[in-house]
């Protein structure tokens, strides 16, 4: 059978050893009570059947449309070499890195990682990742719990949707008070967070730029925040990152994002990878991983899993979270897409999308009927609003082979006229002028 | 090795794109835009690469060597599996595009493999029904915790605790805490669950007690059936930890044997790959009354064989995942799963069992085996003997890495002293094991003449050991600018 060695001699020199005549005697153990009542699977397949298979099943997903569809998930350009690297067995084989002396690459590399994400986020600490940017914000919100130890947690709803419905199931039997504090046309009420942060207030948490494309600056509600106590909470989006004023800049004790723009292809969901950042002061409440430099018994630089005592195989119950397993290759990925970019192609990459959504945006605002939602300033994706549901027209576009965005009214009731549109520096002038001529048609 | 930001010279061009239409300052007003440059590296292609192909020589991974770290199940991972999940229909999908007007039709392939993932998933398990949201087996642990408050709740059950064995691993009982229980541990007995520990314990505010079967000494819990009938007279609901899977398909169904909720870790039965970390997966699977909890979207298949994700299911906990969980993940032990088939995923639990012993036995005379009968996937070690001497279970582990091996676990479960616990998993040779069990005995005989040789291991790694309590107080987890 694959992947099992063992000829019939080996298998019988090994019974031998054990002191059984029958491999099922091993299983004795096991009462005929527990025993299963069905195993009814199919047999086995070559691999030349599985890939057939698998091939055919590959060809029922719709991946030739021209999407202009994000909303959180980008569709960036990922250099050859992220695959070639990260696709090497001494990285992608290995197991967390229990045994530090056999795991320096592993182990510098997060570091690497961990020094990256921080500074392009302009934060001082970062962990080793968490499970994508939902459960960031989720275990962010948890440190500040802890830290405060209070309560209310004041949210915009201009953070994605989906990673507050997600905050909503983790947090259900913890007796938060989740405040979530309504957009105004796509922008974050900043005057009614504001209001909402009182002494009980463990955390704002603001996402920018937000889930409606405004590029936002917290920073008169950091400090209103943070005078009262509470610990200020920022999901970022990392291209964009490069070139915005930081979450650090702004006065975030922690800033999370999703790290899937970073070299990650979109693989349906995932995986992705969750990136956590914060403040120095609260490095002892991180969930997970950290990795730190220090020295061998001979002087020489190395790296280790550190400050441990905040993990669950050390604290059982009484750890800062329940996270082993990360994220680890989706970090050296993202390592290895922000070391082939650079600095510059990162914000070569930003600048391109944020100048076509420019365009886009001009485009589409010029159909009759059809405006902008977005008042302020925008980075790679903006609203309009239609004369008819978003999802009729979508529908219709999905029909020329063109996504043209997100239809907003699933998550935002009272906008089912709106669509997300979405550009990255993948897009051709070309795809945006055939865009904004059939939605001009469909309309 | 120095670090990738110190090969940095600005200037030099990596991977760009074509240099952009306008200047930010045309694009965004100068108060939103970044004062000072993130400082990432400046690097050319060449740079990077070699910059990381030397990295990945300072690892060990199962391409290159044994790695018989218990509770980890690291066997082989198929190429095959890795690249098909790369193929581009997979890779290139748009999580949202089912969230679209008709979006099911245009994933159509993506749903059958989870449906069909989540088919196989059921019936290697005998549960009722599966998620394939959680993104590892701790997440698999919160969801399912999280189910079982549910159920409590809409029974109108008022429970508060969780029970775990002393075995447990650390994510069982950090799962239950920030679900919102309070963690009641159990002593075991011989090394298995004790009945009475868990009559003396067991209430009516019991939510459930977690698992691990066979557990985390690598032995089989016999009384089972007992500790089932116990449960249920309190209305609390058993978990099973599915991280030791490999042991027992298709020779016992938890589903069958009484078990409400589990979860899987794919990236460890399913083999797929580890990631240095990670990603990996934890499917949950339930039994029928608790199927209405089960995190949304959940795919279901029309009359027609149409696939669509449904999301009116109102008990449900709601969302764990943003999406589906880590569908790449999935893909590969889907693609696992077809290969073998029935009898393979059969033969690999045999072949992981007896391996097992095999290491077992040709072991036991050297080494202290604390529960030394037929063990299942793994079986655990004590170097309380040689600590006489002063050679302790680290030492061991860092002496066998000097021979080209990963250690095994050390120090885990707690409850045995200078912990060893091995698992050689089914795809490793005979003569693998052989030559590995001879080093082994080897590095143990030098214990008895050379201690101080085997505590100064290892030496022939890029580093010899490293100062952790130094990093722990000097916390360099970045570099300075
Ligand atoms: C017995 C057991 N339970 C749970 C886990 C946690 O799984 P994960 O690391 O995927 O979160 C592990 C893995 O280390 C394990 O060995």
């Amino acid at each position: 059978m694959p992947y099992v060695p063992h000829t019939t001699a080996d298998t019988r020199a090994m019974l031998e050893v054990v002191g059984v005549d029958s491999v099922e005697e091993l299983f004795a153990e096991i009462p005929q009570t527990l025993r299963p009542k069905s195993f009814d699977l199919p047999a086995g397949m070559s691999e030349m059947a599985t890939r057939a298979k698998l091939e055919d099943l590959a060809s029922r997903n719709s991946t030739n449309l021209v999407s202009f569809l994000g909303a959180g998930f980008y569709d960036h350009y990922v250099p050859s070499a992220v695959d070639a690297l990260t696709m090497r067995g001494e990285f992608y084989t290995a197991y967390t890195p229990y045994q530090p002396e056999a795991s320096q690459g592993t182990l510098q590399a997060i570091y690497e990682y961990q020094t990256a994400v921080t500074r392009l986020l302009g934060m001082d600490c970062s962990n080793a990742s968490v499970y994508d940017g939902g459960t960031a914000i989720y275990e962010a919100v948890m440190m500040a719990v802890r830290q405060t130890k209070r309560v209310k947690v004041v949210i915009s709803e201009t953070v994605n949707p989906i990673y507050r419905i997600l905050l909503g199931t983790y947090t259900v039997n913890l007796k938060l008070e989740l405040v979530t504090v309504p957009h105004v046309d796509g922008a974050t009420d900043f005057a009614a967070m504001e209001k909402a942060v009182d002494k009980s207030t463990a955390c704002v948490v603001v996402q920018s730029p937000n889930f409606f494309g405004c590029v936002e600056d917290a920073s008169a509600l950091f400090a209103a925040a943070k005078a009262q106590g509470a610990v200020n909470i920022i999901s970022a989006y990392p291209v964009m990152a490069s070139v915005i004023k930081t979450p650090g800049a702004m006065g975030a004790d922690i800033a999370v994002a999703e790290g899937q723009s970073l070299g990650l292809p979109m693989s349906f969901g995932g995986p992705y990878l969750g990136i956590m950042t914060c403040t120095k002061a609260l490095v002892r409440q991180m969930p997970g991983r950290i990795v730190g430099r220090t020295t061998d018994s001979q002087g020489r630089t190395g790296y280790v899993l550190t400050l441990q005592a905040r993990e669950q195989h050390i604290r059982r119950q009484k750890a800062t979270s329940n996270i082993c397993s990360n994220q680890a290759l989706c970090a050296l990925r993202c390592l290895a897409h922000l070391c082939l970019l650079g600095e510059e192609g990162l914000r070569r990459t930003a600048s391109a999308s944020i100048g076509n959504a420019r365009y886009a945006a001009g485009k589409l605002a010029k159909i009759p009927g059809v405006t902008v939602l977005n008042n302020g300033p925008v980075g790679n994706e903006f609203a309009i609003r239609l004369p008819r549901p978003a999802q009729d027209v979508c529908l219709a576009m999905i029909g020329r082979g063109f996504v043209p965005g997100f239809p907003l009214g699933r998550y935002y009731p009272g906008l089912e006229n709106c669509l997300l549109v979405t550009c990255t520096e993948k897009h051709s002038r070309r795809d945006i002028d055939i865009l904004a001529a059939w939605l001009e048609d469909e309309l | 090795m120095s670090t990738v930001f110190t090969k940095s010279a600005p200037g030099r061009e990596g991977v760009w794109p074509k240099q952009p239409e306008h200047d930010l300052s045309d694009l965004l007003p100068a108060g939103l835009i970044r004062e000072v440059p993130a400082g990432l590296p400046s690097l050319s292609e060449l740079d990077v690469v070699r910059h990381f192909s030397l990295l990945s020589r300072k690892n060990y991974g199962v391409d290159s060597n044994f790695y018989p770290l218990g509770s980890c199940t690291m066997k082989y991972n198929p190429k095959f599996c890795e690249d098909v999940a790369g193929l581009p229909g997979f890779a290139r999908l748009h999580p949202l595009l089912p969230q679209l007007p008709r979006g099911d039709e245009l994933t159509q392939g993506a749903l059958e493999v989870m449906y069909e993932s989540e088919r196989w998933l059921a019936e290697i398990t005998g549960m009722h029904d599966f998620t394939l949201h959680p993104m590892a087996g701790a997440h698999g642990e919160l969801t399912g915790v999280l189910i079982m408050a549910a159920y409590h709740a809409d029974k109108g059950n008022k429970k508060t605790k969780i029970i775990c064995p002393d075995s447990a691993h650390g994510t069982n009982p950090a799962s239950a805490a920030i679900a919102g229980y309070e963690v009641v541990s159990i002593a075991s007995k011989d090394g298995i669950v004790d009945p009475d520990a868990l009559a003396e314990v067991l209430d009516d505010e019991v939510a459930g007690m977690m698992m691990t079967c066979p557990n985390t000494l690598g032995l089989f819990e016999k009384n089972l059936p007992k500790i089932v009938e116990m449960l249920r007279s309190v209305d609390a609901l058993l978990y099973y930890d599915g991280a030791n899977l490999n042991a027992v398909m298709g020779k016992m169904r938890v589903g069958d044997a009484g078990f409400d909720v589990v979860h899987l870790n794919l990236h460890k039965t399913f083999a797929t790959p580890h990631g240095g970390g990670g990603p990996g997966s934890g499917p949950v699977g339930v039994c029928e009354k608790l199927a209405p909890y089960l995190p949304i979207s959940r795919v279901v298949k029309d009359p027609s064989g149409r696939f669509h994700l449904r999301y009116d299911y109102p008990k449900s906990i709601g969302y764990v995942a943003p999406f589906y969980g880590n569908f790449g993940v999935v893909l590969k032990a889907y693609a696992y799963m077809l290969r073998l088939g029935r009898e393979g995923l059969i033969k690999v639990s045999e072949n992981a069992v007896l391996a097992a012993n095999y290491m077992r036995k040709r072991l036991d005379d050297v080494l202290e085996v604390p529960y030394d009968r037929i063990c299942m996937h793994e079986f655990v070690a004590s170097a309380d003997k040689q600590s006489h001497k002063g050679v302790r279970a680290l030492d061991i582990a860092k002496a066998l890495l000097d021979k080209g091996y990963h250690a095994p676990t050390v120090y885990f479960p707690l409850i045995v002293k200078e912990c060893l616990m091995f698992e050689p998993t089914e795809t490793e040779s005979k003569e693998t094991m052989d030559q590995f069990v001879d080093d082994l005995r080897d590095i143990l005989a030098l214990a008895e003449t050379d201690p101080a040789a085997v505590q100064a291991a290892p030496v022939t790694l890029p580093v010899t050991r490293l100062d952790e309590t130094a990093a722990a107080r000097n916390m360099h987890i970045t570099e300075d600018m």
